[in-house]
Parts: C-alpha cells; structure tokens; sequence
C-alpha cells in the first residue's frame, strides 16, 4: 500500500522536532490539524459558556447566575462560537488538510501566508478571550456589537471588538490562498467541472470572505473609533445614525453565515455519494447552487433589521431575496436525496451524520422562512424562536458536517480507524440532545419568550427544563464523540488507504498522506464520483 | 519544502485579490460618507472649506510622483540597474514621508482650532461638522497608516534588492509592493476632492 518513498506528514521531521516541528511548519496538513485543536478548544470554552446558560435557564428567576453576568455569557458564547470556531470551521480545517489534496496540489499557492493566518487566528481568539477576564467585565452587547450601546457600555469591549477584527484578517488572508490555489494549482486535466464539489464550496467561500469581510472588518473599526476618539458616526446623539451600523454590520454578517454553511454543504457532498456508492447527482446542480447561495446570500442582509426601520420597498425586497436564496439550498437537498435513491446504501457513522445533517438543516431552513417572510417575521423576531433556528441551521448544518467530516476523513488524517461502535453511540446521543436542546426553542418563541433574557415568565418553564435536559444529553454524546476519536487517534487500527471505497484523490493517497502528498502530481481524465 | 514553488502569475494573483479587500475596506468608509453628505450637503460644504487645499495639493502631487518613482524602479530592476532601484525605491520612501510630515502639521493646525472629534468646539457646531470632521480624521487616519505599511514594505524592498534577493529575473514581489503603493496612491486620489474640493 505504501508505495511512496516519503515519510507520512506526521512523522516528518524538520528543521525542529516535536511542538516547535508543528508551530513552525507551513505543511497545510498540519496546519489544518493546528486550526482544529484550536476550534477544538475554544469550543469547549464556547459550550461550557452554553452550558451555563442551558442551567441558569432551568428554573425561572436567577438559578446561578445574575442578569449581567448572563449578558456577558451569552456575548462571549455568540462571540467565539461564531467568530472562531464555525466562521473558520470547516475550510480552515479540512479545507486546508484536504482542499491541496483534493485537486492534487503538493500544497496552498502560500503555504507561509497559511501560516500566518493561523497565527493571526490565535492572536485574535485570544483577544476574545482575554475580554472575559479582563477588568471591566465581560462585553455584553451580543455578538453583534449593536451601537450605540457597543460604545456606551463600560465593559470590556475594545479586546473583543479588536479580536473579531484581526480574526476578520485571518479569514481574508485564507480566502485569498483558497483561490489563488484553486485557480493556480489545480492537477492537469482537472478542468473546473471535474473537481469535487468541496474544494467548490471552499471557492464560494473564499470569495465570500474575501468580498465581506473587510466590510465588518472597517465597521468594527469605526466602533473602536467612537469608544476610543469619540467620533460619533453611530452615536444619534452626534448625527450618527445606528441603523447605519445594523446595515454595514449585516452586510458582512449576513454573507458570513455561507461562510460557515457552504463548506459543511460540500462536506455532505463528499459523504453521501461515498456511502451510497453512487454518482453525485446532478454534479452541476449543486455546483452552480453554490454559486448562487454566494452571490445571492450577499443581497439579503435587510431580514435581519425587519423591525429596526426601513422602507416597506426595502422589507419587500429583502424578504423577496431571502424566499430566493432558499432555493439553491432546497436543490442540493434534492440531490442529495435523489443520490441516495436506489443507491447501496451503507450507514456507516460518517452517513449517520450527513444523514441527520439533511434532517437538522431542513428544519433549519424551513423555520428560516418563518423568519424571512415579514408578517411572521414581526411575531418571532428576537425570540427563542430565533435562536433554535439558528442553531439548527449553524450548529446543526455546520456542527453536524464537522463531525461527519471528521469521522469521514478521519482514517485519511491519522491512518487509523476509530471504534466504530462508540462513535454511533455518541451519534446517537448528541443528535437525541440536540434536539431536544433546540426543539423546544421554536415552541417558546412561537408562544412569545424572548431571547437574551435570563429569567422567563413561569408558564414557560417546562420546555425550558426539557432544552436544558437535551444540553446535558447532547455534552454527554459530545464527550463520548471526542474521548473515543482522541483514543482511536493514539491507539486506533491502522487504517487502510481507502477505507470508505472513496472516488475522489485524497483516497488514492497513503494514510495519513506523504509530506508532499503525491510523489508525481496525478493527471485526471476522468469526472469526479464515478463508481462505475 | 524541498522543492521550491514559484508562480509569479499566482503572486500577481493573489496580490490583486488582496488590494480589492482593501479597496473593499474603504468601500465601507465611503458608503458612510455618502450617506452623512447626502443627509449634511451644506455643512459639508462649509467644513470643506476649513481645509487647506494647498497642502492638499501638494500631497497629492508628492504621491503622485511616489507612484512614478516606484513604477520605474520595477523598469529599472528589470534592465539590471540595481543603483537605480536603489534610489528609485529610496526616493519613494522619503516621498512618502515628507506626505507624512505635511499630515502632521495639516492635523496638527486642526487641533489649535479645536476640530478633532470629541472636542467641546466640535460639539457645538452641528451634526453635519461633527460627521465631517470625524470622516475626515478617520479616513486620512486609516490612509496615513497604509502609508506607514507601504513605508515598511519598501523599506523590506530596498533591503531585498541590496542583498539580491530581487534580481532581474526575479522581481514579482517588488511588483506586488509597487501594486500596494499604487493602491495608497489611488485611495488618496479618491479621499482628496472627496474632503478638500467641495466646497
């Protein structure tokens, strides 16, 4: 099997060894792992932060912490979980492990700039974090730093504010490599309608981040600009005007959300023609999809502000653009099931996920036309209505992919197998969780709880200890989940080159792949997912 | 890596891609520009006037020449006229900073009079003076600081050209700084008649 001279990335050793080997080595392989331990880690934080909330909701009035506290908890909570963890997420973890790979590139087009990114990444998480302990106290905004109050609060917000910055510049700075690569070193013979459908969503994506982000990157600058030289462009005292802001805000935010949700897409894409040992169906369907979810996903930032001021023609065409964008969704869920029709199906774990990802991100979707369309709109808007809609489209399409994409790829990146038995257990015990944690949020907000708030009325309090239930669940499955990945990543089987019968390049490489993942670059001539 | 990659189409590539997020970043700047100067025409038709269109000018024309300068250079290294890009690159940066300089003192004037954001004399004047003033401290502010990057990327060129890592045949990142400096030059070309020329 091994029919290669180098030595695999994991053992390579170079100019330095052990630790030093990792933080200094432009190798994408690696990098994407250090991305993952990082989104690892920060996660737990992020959950435990979860967590809390989940408990203090428990019961109503205050159970374990104070109404201020609560606001700083579920700020830090929005804040890295959206900006450390799903914004990089999939494309700076296996995008980077894979996206080389997948087009049969020895690495990006700037391996040193990758690294780089990573280490603007960490530099801005940390920012983040250090706003927890930081004197002051912990922001409490909300992740979306709404002015007049982001620059009104006597809170810590400089660091959190500057940390979503520069962690704004590291998602550029990934983009830009993205497609300098995809368009620079793509195999011979792997024409754009021959390549995979990831390294096509990491192509929308990258152009996403490349396009939005310097939008909210300048805006939270001019937040620093008002706490620290007082300018007044949002502050109504002065002139400014807030709404401004919620427009330059949602403008990147909006778009950020196909960040986090087109690479999980293409993910699922990989998964299910393996598993169904099937063709994709409609290959260009779901390419030209995801291009539409890009470009459109940019015009429909407005259905975030339906009720902070706007003209009934803006609301119309806002709400309009968003019924739209659902549509180059729906048709990559129809491919997808119509890829699994009379397909040899094996519900292998990575199946079970992308499976459970079709269900979660429907429900997901749909509730989000609940949201987008503007009469509905005006009865849940910010209410716990919101938020279970946005954890099953961000936690339950992004999240779920992840975890199908890890167990997925899993024996490629480490060359071992996991137990496969414990990992179904912990499937099933995070998805039983999950929804129960958010289920019960689209009842709550449908019959009027608000969101953000850390007490609720008592007629809500059964679905609230039942969504609490569901978070202690859904953690037990998690630990499950990580404890026998961690183990089987020490100690597992060894894993074969192609475990899954995969079609695609990365499985035609040893596990785990080479230094330099081929010894001759491949040439292809032939389309991408043929099982014949 | 053991092999070394080069692809200067790429570099150019990627370099681009960087100067539309930037261009991107001021996009933002200059769509709340157009939204406070449509809502204040005439206040910012008075503040305007509160500016020094000379040493505007004069920056201007000084970037301008910064720009040729820098353009030759990559000529010159081409034609394998080190001492020339030497100098041509050197002439940029002192270019740059004399801009620097005449920011100083253009900034340092507001400050006598009381215009900078938070000031109590601002205050008193008005929204329309207070959105004026503050665009034009935070947008000459954002592009000062490109000109400080720019002036440490030339400098990291000079450098690079003196110890030969950028030769004739091998010239693409002089290019991308040059692409940079072009890029300072162009948002100022922008901010100029934007602040300075209408009133």
């Amino acid at each position: 099997m091994d029919n290669t001279s180098q030595e695999n990335y994991l053992e390579y050793r170079g100019r330095f060894k052990g630790l030093m080997g990792w933080l200094t080595s432009t190798d994408h392989k690696r990098i994407g792992l250090m991305y993952m331990y990082a989104i690892m880690f920060f996660f737990i934080i992020a959950a435990i932060l979860g967590l809390l909330m989940r408990i203090e909701k428990i019961a109503p009035g205050q159970t374990i912490m104070d109404a201020q506290t609560y606001n700083g908890v579920f700020t830090i909570h929005g804040i890295i979980m959206i900006f450390i963890i799903v914004i990089p997420g999939l494309a700076a973890v296996f995008g980077n492990f894979f996206l080389p790979i997948m087009i049969g590139a020895k690495d990006v087009a700037f391996p040193k700039l990758n690294l780089l990114s990573w280490y603007i990444y960490v530099a801005g998480s940390i920012l983040v974090v250090a706003s927890l302990f930081a004197g002051g106290g912990p922001p409490d905004t909300g992740w979306t730093f709404y002015a007049p109050y982001s620059f009104k609060t006597g809170t810590n917000m400089l660091p959190a504010v500057l940390g979503a910055f520069v962690l704004g510049f590291s998602s550029i700075l990934t983009g830009l490599n993205f497609i300098v690569t995809i368009h620079r070193l793509r195999a011979p013979g792997m024409s754009w309608m021959k390549m995979p459908v990831f390294p096509w969503t990491l192509y929308g994506t990258a152009w996403i981040q490349l396009l939005a982000t310097p939008i909210v990157g300048i805006t939270l600058l001019m937040v620093i600009g008002e706490r620290v030289f007082n300018i007044g462009f949002f502050d109504p005292a002065k002139g400014g005007d807030p709404i401004l802001y919620q427009h330059l805000f949602w403008i990147y935010s909006h778009p950020a959300v196909y960040i986090m949700i087109l690479p999980a897409m293409g993910a699922i894409s990989e998964i299910i023609p393996t598993f169904s040992r099937k063709t994709l169906f409609g290959y260009k369907a779901v390419v030209f999809s995801t291009l539409a979810i890009a470009f459109v996903g940019y015009f429909v930032w407005g259905h975030h502000m339906f009720t902070s001021g706007m003209s009934g023609t803006a609301l119309f065409t806002f709400s309009i653009l968003t019924f739209l964008v659902a549509i180059p969704s729906a048709i990559k869920v129809f491919n997808w099931v119509s890829t699994m029709h009379q397909g040899s199906i094996s519900t292998d774990v990575p199946f079970l996920w992308a499976a459970s990802f079709i269900f979660v991100f429907m429900i997901g979707g749909l509730t989000g036309l609940v949201l987008g369309a503007l009469a509905t709109n005006v009865h849940v808007h910010d209410t716990a209505f919101v938020v279970g809609h946005f954890h099953f489209i961000v936690f339950g399409g992004t999240g779920f992919a992840f975890f199908g994409a890890l167990h997925y790829w899993f024996p490629k990146i480490y060359g071992r197998m996991y137990d496969r038995t414990w990992a179904r257990t912990g499937w099933l015990i995070f998805f039983i969780g999950f929804i129960a944690l958010y289920g019960p949020m689209f009842y709550l907000g449908m019959t009027g709880m608000p969101r953000r708030y850390f007490d609720y009325l008592p007629e809500y309090h059964g679905p609230n200890i039942l969504s609490t239930f569901g978070a202690l669940i859904m953690v037990t499955g998690f630990v499950i989940i990580v404890v026998n990945l961690f183990k089987s990543a020490k100690s597992g089987k060894k894993a074969e080159m192609n475990p899954w019968g995969g079609t695609n390049l990365e499985w035609q490489v040893p596990s785990p792949p080479p230094l330099e993942n081929f010894d001759e670059i491949p040439t292809i001539d032939k389309a991408t997912y043929k099982y014949e | 890596m053991s092999n070394v990659h080069r692809d200067d189409f790429g570099s150019k590539l990627g370099m681009w891609l960087f100067i539309l997020t930037e261009l991107l970043l001021f996009g933002g700047l200059f769509i709340t520009y157009a939204v406070y100067r449509y809502l204040h025409v005439d206040a910012f038709h008075l503040a305007s006037q509160e500016l020094d269109v000379p040493i505007g000018t004069i920056n201007t024309i000084i970037l301008l020449i910064s720009s040729a300068t820098i353009a030759m250079s990559i000529t010159s290294i081409q034609q394998g006229r080190k001492k020339l890009t030497l100098w041509l690159i050197a002439s940029t940066i002192i270019l740059a900073v004399i801009f620097l300089v005449n920011k100083y003192f253009e900034w340092g004037a507001k400050f006598e009079h009381g215009l900078f954001p938070g000031s109590d004399y601002l205050d008193s004047l008005g929204y329309g003076d207070v959105l004026f003033f503050g665009l034009y401290f935070f947008m000459t502010g954002l592009h000062a600081f490109h000109i400080i990057i720019g002036i440490a990327v030339l400098g990291f060129m000079f450098y690079y050209v003196k110890i030969d890592r950028l030769k004739p045949d091998n010239f693409q990142l002089l290019e991308n700084g040059a692409l940079y400096w072009h890029l300072v030059d162009l948002i100022w070309i922008f901010l100029f008649p934007l602040f300075y020329l209408i009133a």
